[in-house]
């Protein structure tokens, strides 16, 4: 087991540094003056002169790419072009409230689909069935934007439940300690701004977790179908085990196995729908300011988002790798 | 060898006609077809009127007394049919899926079956830089690379196309592992085919299958990944009638209850898409019925 591990994170190394030559390349491909790319077209002499040297612009791609990846790895990416912040320094302060939205959506998907595709394969062709998977098909073809919108329009503009967008009511002010509005209202007590953070969460969670939530289900159902077809379970079911025992406790453990990988896949689909769901939601994430990096030409931002997403990304994966071999025993004593 | 070709094609319909929902998926992309083909005709009005009928803006369709007659959907906020622009929007997003699955197809097939079939040092280096690809989450990459090539619907499609093309890679090369282990391939070699021969004539038609399932399950993603991107700007610019783009123009009116103006382009996009989906799964049911669940 632990020598697997080792294994992984050694092969994370060449995937991470094409990242990065990816990341870096943004720079040099965009059109126009890389200097300019970096400090923004109305940068003063000085700021330009100050960049030409930081970043070795007069030197050779290779020994520029060099300078470049020491201080990516000491976490700079260097200064928004816009805001004059460090982009490190913008991405952390928006991150908490894209993990609250990402892991509400996961929950929501998680919490729906499981169950669903659970009781589809235990009444295989019956209404429950049919229903769900119909359902499940709609899901994984919406587009994560409309159903955004419609979700606003429904129960932002009509029926009047849920705010139409944003983080927390501009009313409230909430002291931050962790970054993650969550939490830190719970730990000041602020019990008002607690509620206002759950209310502005619901809608947008709902619609990033609709298509994950749909591919789990689709994919639960189908490895329980599987696992129904094996022979334990028809031993179980002649040795008059009970049906509600041999479908939770026996089947839908080993039916869990892929679905752990397809939670683990679905999570670069969270992470492509937040900049959707962030855009329409008009949630303060790092998905959106990517998108708003790219309309601004900000290229120091997109380079550091870029790479924080595919870390991310790549991290979530090999951990659900992990997982899986840890809840199977079969690939670990291979 | 030629009767049992025809009665495997055969059986193959037969397999996806019996499967309802393939069926169902397969009218909803003809009628799209038919849309975008006969736009034209189907229109009710132009999707671009000059001069710009403002006095319509957000007028309701065939559902109320408000609405205005020849526009069963309604109008936008500049006072555009809204069917007229789905109809001739199904032509843009169309074209832009094919293109980009094209692309996607050209690069995949070409890069899975030399990795695949030589192997090698090639190989090593073909799927590290398909492991640098998936790194990244899809739309995220897609948005890198018209961040360096520029918006457009063009663009778009490039952006898209090479962004898939490495899942196309991964399956043709798997495929091509197994078919390269065949005794009918071992048979080529040893009276003398030539590489291309084998690949052109043997490799390729003998992985086709997978091609075609992935390829339409492609077309489902390229059209929402189209529309999203049309619908951040960054994709289609206005006025060109593209789904996604015509959604962004709209949503803001929701709050002044034009609902019209948001459902309708939502749902073009939401059915095709299913569509696609649907003829997707009943085809690998219908080619592979082991899989069939």
């Amino acid at each position: 087991m632990k020598r697997y591990i080792i294994k992984r994170l050694l092969l994370l190394v060449p995937v991470l540094l094409g990242v990065s030559i990816i990341a870096f390349g943004l720079i040099h491909l965009a059109p126009g003056d890389p200097v300019k790319t970096i400090v923004g077209e109305h940068a003063s002499a000085q700021v330009i002169s100050e960049a030409r040297e930081k970043y070795g612009l007069d030197e050779p791609v290779y020994v520029q790419y060099g300078i470049w990846l020491e201080q990516v790895l000491h976490g700079d990416f260097g200064r928004s072009i816009i805001s004059r912040e460090y982009v490190t320094k913008e991405i952390a302060e928006r991150f908490p409230n894209t993990f609250e939205l990402t892991m509400t959506a996961l929950l929501f998907a998680i919490l729906i689909g499981l169950p669903a595709g659970i009781l589809s394969a235990s009444k295989q062709y019956s209404a429950i069935d049919y229903a769900s998977m119909g359902v499940a098909i709609f899901g994984i073809s919406v587009p994560v934007f409309w159903l955004g919108i419609m979700l606003m329009l429904i129960f932002g503009v009509y029926l009047g439940w849920f705010p139409m967008g944003g983080r927390i009511n501009i009313l409230y002010s909430l002291d931050r300690v962790t970054g993650f509005m969550v939490l830190d209202s719970i730990i000041t007590g602020n019990f008002t701004a607690l509620a206002s953070v759950i209310r502005h969460l619901i809608l947008p969670s709902i619609a990033l977790g609709t298509i994950p939530m749909a591919q789990i289900a689709r994919v639960t159902r189908s490895s329980m179908l599987e696992v129904l077809r094996q022979d334990f379970i028809r031993t179980e079911r002649a040795k008059g085990l009970s049906e509600k025992v041999v479908i939770y406790k026996h089947a839908a453990r080993n039916a869990l196995i892929p679905v752990v990988t397809v939670i683990g896949l679905n999570f670069g689909l969270l992470l492509a729908g937040a900049i959707l769901t962030e855009t329409i939601f008009s949630w303060p994430g790092v998905a959106r300011y990517v998108v708003q990096a790219v309309y601004d030409r900000d290229y120091p931002v997109v380079q550091g988002c870029i790479v924080f997403f595919a870390l991310i990304f790549v991290v979530v994966n090999l951990a659900t790798d992990i997982i899986y071999t840890y809840i199977d025993p079969r690939i670990r004593y291979k | 060898m030629e009767r049992t070709k025809e009665s495997r094609t055969r059986e193959l319909i037969r397999r996806f006609s019996d499967n309802k929902a393939a069926v169902f998926g397969l009218i909803i992309i003809c009628i799209v077809l038919i849309m975008a083909i006969f736009a034209d005709l189907i229109a009710p009005n132009s999707p671009n009127p000059s001069p710009p009928e403002l006095y319509n803006s957000l007028k309701p369709g065939f559902w109320s007394t408000a609405g205005v007659e020849g526009m069963p959907l309604g109008a936008d906020a500049l006072g555009r049919c809204i069917l007229s622009r789905i109809v001739y929007g199904s032509r843009v997003s169309l074209m832009a899926a094919v293109v980009a699955v094209g692309i996607a197809m050209a690069l995949g097939i070409t890069i899975g079956v030399v990795s695949g079939y030589f192997g090698g040092w090639i190989d090593t280096i073909f799927m590290r830089i398909v492991d640098i690809m998936f790194a990244f989450p899809a739309l995220l990459l897609a948005i890198a690379i018209v961040a360096v090539i520029g918006r457009g619907l063009d663009k778009a499609m490039i952006a898209i196309g090479i962004v898939y093309a490495p899942q196309m890679a991964r399956i043709i090369r798997s495929s091509v592992l197994y078919i390269k282990e065949m005794e009918y391939i071992e048979a080529q070699t040893v009276i003398g085919s030539s590489h291309w021969r084998i690949i052109l004539h043997h490799v390729i038609p003998n992985s086709i299958a997978p091609v075609i399932v992935f390829g339409t399950l492609m077309m489902a993603s390229a059209i929402l990944d189209c529309a999203a991107l049309g619908f951040l700007g960054l994709g289609a610019q206005p006025p060109t009638p593209e789904w996604g783009t015509i959604l962004a123009k709209s949503y803001q009116y929701i709050v002044a209850r034009a609902w019209w103006a948001a459902t309708f382009p939502g749902l073009a996009i939401l059915f095709t898409v299913l569509g696609f989906n649907l003829i997707g799964d009943g085809l690998r049911d219908a080619l592979d019925p082991r899989l069939k669940t």
